[in-house]
């Protein structure tokens, strides 16, 4: 059994933490990567069985949530089962963590819970610039109008380095004029460092809790010696210590996960004005737009070309996204290149 | 402005770079009171215990890693067991050489690697041989940590350590399921931390500067600019006044707080971009948060019932203080204000001047209850000290006995209506009492609750047994027949010698023994960060500790608190 584990960090770090598993438990082969996500392609992710994150964005989330959702199969419109590859993915905050199990297709997905995720605090340009109060506002003012300013380290727009303590120190200098001039106190180094990263607080603990949930799901993933987690755990230890397991419930408009594809076969020597007529006079579509792929629109002088010369990249097995004027969501269509010229009927 | 700058003034420690996240939560304060504390960890003798249990088990290796990451001053493992071949297969803390070697020694060589700051010792002994040679070997701990303890063992532990006033946590990995119980006497939390702060702006009962204040503005004469640029509390106070003219009193109610925001409404200026002022908008949105601030929250009535009497040398600083605030609050009618306002849109001068009323009213209110707690306390050798006030980075010292700190005061009078007090009860009294698990109408047998009384139930059976249920693979079958013997005697002594309360099914009690006492690493780590932050609480004495049970359901990723 294959199982991919995710996290950002240091070269030194997941070394370090491989060699430790690696020489303790034989049976388990371990390889580490060291790279981004999005390095490898949607092929690459498939020889998983189970898939297991501890990322530190949500953009990082929906990266990996969008490719599982992207290798489902669909058989007449059936949910082939064994193209889903589980999800899991913890995250934590302070002494707050949650931890859930993505069957991608079958359950919610990170999209459908997308208005979990907490806002980013973000201030208003008139209070940094004109009518600072806090003193985040007078840190801000150096970080956004300040430093592209004055770029006090030089050379080709330096831009700032979180992690360089001469840049985060020259930001709480400057943060403490621009305090002094309005009489605000509390720019602090800590203070500074903290809004330049974004730095938000953590714990050993929280994570141990939410890493062994997490490896406790997989386990029962991988075993079935229990039922994994239906679907959704929250977990807050400030205040005592406090549970919160429930059913996040798939969204029908879901624009990752509620888009089964359909089947749509057309000939190679059909033309682009062939397919979108197919589309239009279908009686289960009746599109009235263009349809584009990887966003680009069609221009009319194309729509005589053959599908299979046509520069679009469309063959066999791409993947179609029909939007409409009369529907928020699009159409995704499986395209297959064969003899007939049908629409395929799908399956409801 | 300068060319490249020198070497930062403000360059960070490593310590503080390193626990940089942490200190976030709980300070440079919480953080040293952390690294001035001493923990224990013991089990039951290697002897007793079943292969894998143990305090340097996985369990107990698991609790003592989330503490020595955030630097926990010393760690003590009490633990007479070698590394078997048991560990081998499912201790990652132990190295593959050392089959035969104090596992203790080899837990400690794992986690110190982790952090250098911490130190750690053990003592190649059981608890069982210290509890009868050495009955005061506990006494000097911050907190004792007892790990799958056998219950004789843990209720001799549990009765020491409420004599000696030290807490003990007492954790149990059982299969899928984990336990955590908490025992302290008593913890006083002046920073509670709690989740939802209600500003503290003194609407309807504006101190004096505070009043005279909002009366010096009129904000009918304001330009426009300084109109939109005036802090929503003002708004608030100015339409507050004409309503109660014409009411008679503050508004009640939801309907008429509506009526209220329609009221500030109407008192908003167009402004030449055609958007609404912000100030009043915000004013509007802060109806529901602002106008019920000036009753004495009942908890803190709670607390002053607990008052020690007489109050001596000997009183904490915690209790003298809350005399003092007491005192305060008779005299006053109201509590010290706290100098905590959120931020409100307007201009930098008239948000740092509103400010400013506020903090400089907290100063006062803390000076007034520090001399309140001076004349509170009787005796002559009660000493408080006016200490200069320190920087928040060097971190507030607990005082012993009768010494208060002006930081202190200032701290607890900014925290005042969430001060908790935790008077915890000690397991011994819990496991040879009758337990109360919902008097009959709660449904249990469904609930989370039936793990704990199948953990009890597993303890008598090892008592008359000598092992685990299950833990044999031949005997499974006669252990659940047995099992249930315990289960049912168990229930019908709660029960007051009557029928039990409730059943336990028999799919759970077959569950139990499917666990037969084993150690699932995911569980064991899970129960230990837990843990492990609880008895960091117990340490900084910040946030609100378990009181006093846990229970965690692995297996359907559920949990339980119970206060038994």
């Amino acid at each position: 059994m294959g199982g991919l584990l995710c996290y950002p960090g240091i070269l030194r770090r997941l070394e370090g933490s491989t060699c430790i598993l690696s020489t303790e438990v034989d049976s388990c082969k371990i390889t580490p990567h060291y790279c981004k996500i999005q390095d490898f392609d949607e092929s690459w992710y498939q020889q998983f069985h189970i898939i297991v994150c501890g990322l530190d964005s949500v953009v990082a989330r929906r990266w990996i949530n969008s490719v599982l959702v992207s290798l489902l199969q669909y058989t007449d419109g059936e949910l082939d089962q064994s193209s889903v590859i589980p999800l899991i993915d913890g995250g934590t905050e302070g002494f707050k963590g949650s931890a859930r199990v993505v069957l991608p297709g079958m359950t919610a997905c990170i999209e459908c819970t997308l208005d979990l995720f907490p806002p980013q605090i973000t201030f208003p340009m008139c209070t940094i610039a004109h009518t600072p109060r806090l003193p985040e506002h007078c840190i801000e003012y150096v970080k956004v109008l300040l430093w592209p300013k004055d770029n006090p380290f030089g050379g080709d727009e330096c831009a700032i380095d979180g992690d360089d303590p001469q840049h985060i120190s020259w930001i709480y200098e400057q943060s403490l004029k621009r305090a002094a001039e309005f009489n605000i106190t509390g720019v602090t180094y800590r203070l500074t460092q903290g809004v330049i990263k974004h730095i938000i607080p953590a714990v050993a603990s929280t994570n141990a809790v939410i890493a062994a949930a997490c490896a406790t799901e997989c386990l029962k993933v991988a075993t079935q010696v229990a039922h994994h987690m239906n679907n959704y755990c929250v977990f807050n230890d400030a205040d005592g210590i406090y549970t919160y397991t429930y059913e996040h419930e798939k969204k029908s408009t879901c624009l990752v996960c509620s888009q089964v594809p359909q089947e749509l076969s057309m000939a190679p020597t059909d033309s682009l004005q062939n397919l979108i007529d197919k589309l239009k006079d279908s009686p289960q579509y009746q599109v009235s737009v263009t349809a584009y792929t990887d966003n680009i629109s069609v221009k009319k002088i194309e729509l005589k070309a053959k599908i299979k010369k046509s520069n679009l990249g469309l063959s066999d097995g791409v993947q179609l996204a029909v939007a409409d004027v009369t529907s928020p969501n699009s159409i995704i269509f499986n395209l297959r290149l064969s003899l007939p010229m049908d629409v395929s009927s799908p399956l409801s | 402005m300068d060319s490249k700058p020198a070497t930062p003034l403000s360059e960070q420690s490593d310590k503080t770079k390193k626990y940089d996240r942490q200190l976030r939560l709980w300070g440079d304060h919480g953080q040293a009171l952390l690294e001035a504390a001493h923990v224990c960890l013991c089990g039951s003798s290697a002897a007793m215990s079943s292969q894998g249990l143990g305090s340097s088990g996985v369990l107990g290796a698991e609790v003592l890693r989330s503490l020595v990451l955030p630097g926990i001053g010393k760690v003590t493992v009490l633990d007479d067991a070698l590394v078997t071949q048991c560990d081998l297969d499912n201790n990652l803390f132990v190295s593959k050489d050392s089959l035969g070697k104090p596992r203790g020694e080899q837990l400690l060589q794992c986690l110190l690697e982790m952090n250098p700051d911490v130190r750690g010792s053990l003592v190649e002994q059981s608890t069982e041989g210290i509890l009868s040679t050495q009955p005061n070997f506990f006494d000097g701990f911050s907190v004792v940590v007892a790990v799958n303890m056998h219950e004789k063992t843990l209720l001799e532990l549990s009765e020491c350590l409420w004599r000696a006033k030290v807490p003990l946590v007492v954790v149990r990995s059982y299969g899928f399921i984990g336990y955590i119980r908490i025992q302290v006497e008593e913890l006083t939390i002046v920073e509670s931390h709690p989740e939802n702060e209600l500003p503290d702006l003194r609407l309807l009962d504006p101190f004096p500067a505070l009043k005279k204040y909002f009366d010096s503005v009129d904000l009918e004469s304001l330009s426009d600019k300084d109109h939109s640029h005036t802090p929503y509390v003002v708004i608030i106070y100015k339409f507050l006044q004409k309503w109660i003219e014409e009411h008679g009193r503050p508004p009640q109610n939801y309907k008429e707080k509506k009526m209220f925001g329609l009221m500030i409404r109407d008192g908003m200026r167009q402004k030449s971009s055609g958007e609404p002022e912000e100030n009043f908008e915000e004013a509007i949105k802060a109806i529901n948060t602002c106008l019920g601030d000036c009753r004495i929250p009942s908890s803190l009535e709670e607390l002053f019932a607990l008052l020690p009497s007489p109050i001596t040398p000997a009183t904490p600083p915690f209790w003298l203080v809350l005399a003092g605030l007491q005192t305060f609050l008779e005299e006053n009618k109201r509590l010290p204000v706290t100098g905590v306002v959120p931020d409100m849109t307007a201009d930098s001068a008239s948000y740092i001047e509103m400010q400013n009323i506020y903090r400089e009213q907290a100063a006062l209110d803390s000076e007034a209850v520090l001399r309140h707690a001076q004349d509170r306390c009787q005796q002559l050798s009660c000493r408080t000290s006016s200490l200069a006030e320190t920087r928040p980075a060097n971190g507030e010292v607990k005082g012993s006995g009768g010494l208060v700190s002006e930081s202190q005061v200032r701290l607890m009078c900014r925290h005042a209506s969430h001060l908790r007090v935790i008077h915890g009860t000690s397991v011994a009294a819990e496991y040879c009492g009758k337990v109360n698990l919902g008097g009959g109408e709660v449904e249990v047998s469904d609930s989370d609750v039936v793990w704990y009384v199948l953990l009890r139930a597993a303890d008598v059976f090892h008592s008359e047994f000598r092992c685990w249920p299950g833990y044999h693979d031949h005997q499974v079958e006669a252990d659940i027949v047995r099992l249930k013997v315990c289960v049912n005697r168990l229930l019908s002594e709660w029960g007051g010698g009557s029928a039990p309360v409730f059943t336990v099914k028999d799919d759970h009690i077959h569950e139990m023994c499917r666990y037969g006492a084993a150690q699932i690493h995911s569980v064991a780590s899970y129960v230990g960060g837990c843990a492990a932050h609880e008895i960091i609480k117990l340490i900084t004495a910040q946030y609100v500790p378990l009181n006093n049970t846990l229970i965690y359901n692995a297996a359907t990723a559920t949990s339980l608190t119970l206060t038994l």
